[in-house]
């Protein structure tokens, strides 16, 4: 309202300086607006953490921690880091969120029986949460800044260059080592995984593709001229991969067998 | 007029005013969509199709949609009514603000932003949510398993369709969608990478749980899936949702592959014609192949669904990343700027 009332207050003559006045106010609008969002979108992430832990039911949880995630990246964008923010969304939001919801849709989870080790197992997350709660106290009695930090906080990326293209620089040239080690990590943590999980159990009838596209007529198929009332006994060869040696296996029944 | 829009309130309008200009075309798309898609079906099985309401059949759509708003709804008395009702806005809304970051000609964008498809990646990799939450919120055992197929479907074809945009990005070098179609302007990228076009349009599908990817709401197994309880309004935003997300996946093949508002060729009559039109024409050709796919093929089994994205698809577009990248890097052609 204060901006409107002040911009109708100037004669329309003076175009250049109301032009100017007005970019200012627009400046300053956007930091009004920025500030807002920070604090609205700051609030729902610290209500959803919170609901993560006091949900009763597991599933609403792993909705509030993927809220968590999205207020985290609507910070993110806040803050100038678009790309920092589509990579949260993308791998959190929607990979790791995801697997997560999925193995809490398919527990069996009994709530009662949950509820019931609360005070048996009570001393030992309280000493976990204490040793937890000391590591931190030690961490922010050490925390210092880095001589660099001022001059990166006042300017994050390089002038003229993208987010984007300032992140791929940093990661690719001076972390380049570190960053394909983390990447090694991940995939041995992922042959890990499958190598736990793979069983190749005997007698398990499964589809071989190649197998079955490189499958012709004569493998599977056998014409045979049958006298009528004699009947036959087909023996089944394995290794008959020959038209010839197909026919050969099979043998007219003696009739007085049928 | 220039002066009002500069000012905050100004503004303000001028991206609602924008918005609408957006929605309402994509919201009469899914509508005649749903028309058009009747009609191609029809065509290819010899059938008349709807030929009753209005010319030609033409006042079909709202004559459904009235029927919907009509319905009463229902919802299932074990169900989780607020996340019950949360799905379907959830798949409605998604579908629509993916529009946001669409170029539909040169400088014809809401908002031009630097990582525009890496935003339709993240929009369209949250649309699992629609499917998942009213899978459970439904308590019902076929919506469940629709959606754990769904999920399981979606989070699979994402990963090929990361790769494909990868390799985009090599060719362009920017993560704005605008570039990347003034990167197409000599040779749109449907040729040089055709292999990385046909796993992107068969990922498409997957991704919109088209037939012969369907399985998420398999009729024949699973009567309709995950909205099996849904009815009225609610059903009516999963299926805006979901043909939204039709046209959606289709503007992103035109803009990736086919040159988005860009003319074929580079000669006089085709210039003549704006570049939307272009756009919405390229659109169009996706859709009809969306719609010819339908007609054509079975439906996949499920073992296969998940052989076809992590046996062939993975590899093969993992290959064509380093393929495009080593082409590029020998032949001296990576883009430089940013």
């Amino acid at each position: 309202m204060v901006i409107a009332g002040r911009r109708r207050s100037r004669p329309a003559s003076r175009l250049t300086h109301h032009t100017a006045d007005l970019a200012a106010h627009r400046t300053l609008a956007a930091v009004v607006i920025v500030t807002l969002a920070f604090y609205a979108f700051a609030a729902v992430l610290i209500a959803a953490a919170a609901m993560v832990v006091l949900a009763r039911n597991p599933v609403h949880a792993v909705l509030f921690l993927i809220l968590t995630f999205f207020n985290a990246a609507a910070l993110f964008l806040l803050a100038g880091a678009e790309f920092l923010a589509m990579i949260l969304v993308i791998v959190y939001v929607g990979a790791v969120a995801v697997l997560f919801l999925f193995v809490v849709m398919m527990l069996d989870v009994n709530f009662a029986a949950l509820r019931e080790g609360f005070v048996r197992y009570l001393p030992i997350g309280a000493v976990v949460g204490i040793v937890l709660a000391v590591e931190l106290l030690f961490l922010a009695s050490v925390w210092s800044l880095s001589p660099e930090a001022p001059r990166l906080v006042a300017e994050p990326v390089p002038p003229g260059v993208d987010n984007t293209t300032a992140l791929g620089r940093v990661l690719y040239t001076e972390y380049f080592y570190l960053f394909q080690a983390s990447g090694v990590i991940l995939l041995v943590a992922m042959i890990g995984a499958i190598v736990l999980t793979l069983r190749d159990r005997p007698g398990v009838k499964r589809q071989d593709v190649a197998a079955q596209s490189a499958r012709r007529v004569q493998d599977t198929l056998a014409l045979v001229k049958v006298t009528p009332g004699s009947g036959m006994i087909v023996v089944p060869k394995p290794a008959a991969d020959c038209g010839d040696e197909r026919e050969q296996a099979v043998e007219p029944m003696p009739p007085g067998r049928h | 007029m220039d002066t009002f829009l500069a000012t905050p309130l100004g503004h303000v309008l001028f991206v609602v005013a924008a918005i609408f200009a957006i929605t309402v075309p994509v919201l009469l798309g899914v509508a005649y969509l749903t028309y058009f898609e009747r009609k191609v079906l029809a065509s290819i099985q010899l059938r008349q199709g709807p030929n009753v309401v209005g010319p030609f059949g033409l006042l079909q759509p709202i004559a459904d949609a009235v029927k919907l708003l009509m319905k009463e709804t229902v919802i299932p008395s074990g169900a989780n009514r607020g996340l019950f009702l949360f799905a379907p806005m959830l798949t409605f809304s998604l579908a629509l603000i993916a529009w946001a970051v669409i170029p539909f000609g040169p400088g014809l964008v809401l908002a031009d932003i630097n990582v525009g498809i890496l935003y339709l990646f993240a929009i369209s990799s949250l649309g699992v949510y629609g499917i998942i939450i009213a899978g459970w919120a439904s308590n019902s055992k076929y919506a469940f398993l629709g959606a754990l197929r769904s999920a399981a479907q979606m989070v699979s074809y994402e990963v090929s369709i990361g790769f494909v945009i990868i390799t985009i990005l090599l060719c362009v070098g920017s993560l704005n969608l605008s570039r990347i179609v003034e990167a197409q302007t000599n040779l749109w990228f449907v040729v040089p990478l055709f292999p990385m076009f046909v796993v992107f349009f068969i990922s498409a599908l997957a991704e919109t749980n088209r037939a012969p990817f369907d399985l998420p709401e398999g009729e024949s197994e699973i009567v309709a899936g995950f909205f099996v309880e849904y009815s009225s309004m609610a059903f009516a935003m999963f299926f805006l949702g979901e043909y939204a997300n039709m046209i959606l996946m289709s503007a992103m093949t035109t803009i990736l592959f086919l040159g988005g508002w860009l003319p074929p060729a580079n000669i006089a009559p085709l210039t003549w014609i704006p570049g939307p039109v272009w756009f919405a024409l390229k659109i169009a050709l996706c859709l009809f192949v969306f719609v010819w796919v339908r007609a054509t093929f079975p439906r996949y089994r499920y073992d296969q669904l998940m052989r076809l994205g992590w046996k062939v698809f993975l590899p093969l577009s993992l290959v064509w990343v380093v393929l495009t990248a080593g082409v590029l890097k020998l032949l001296g052609w990576l883009p430089t700027g940013s």
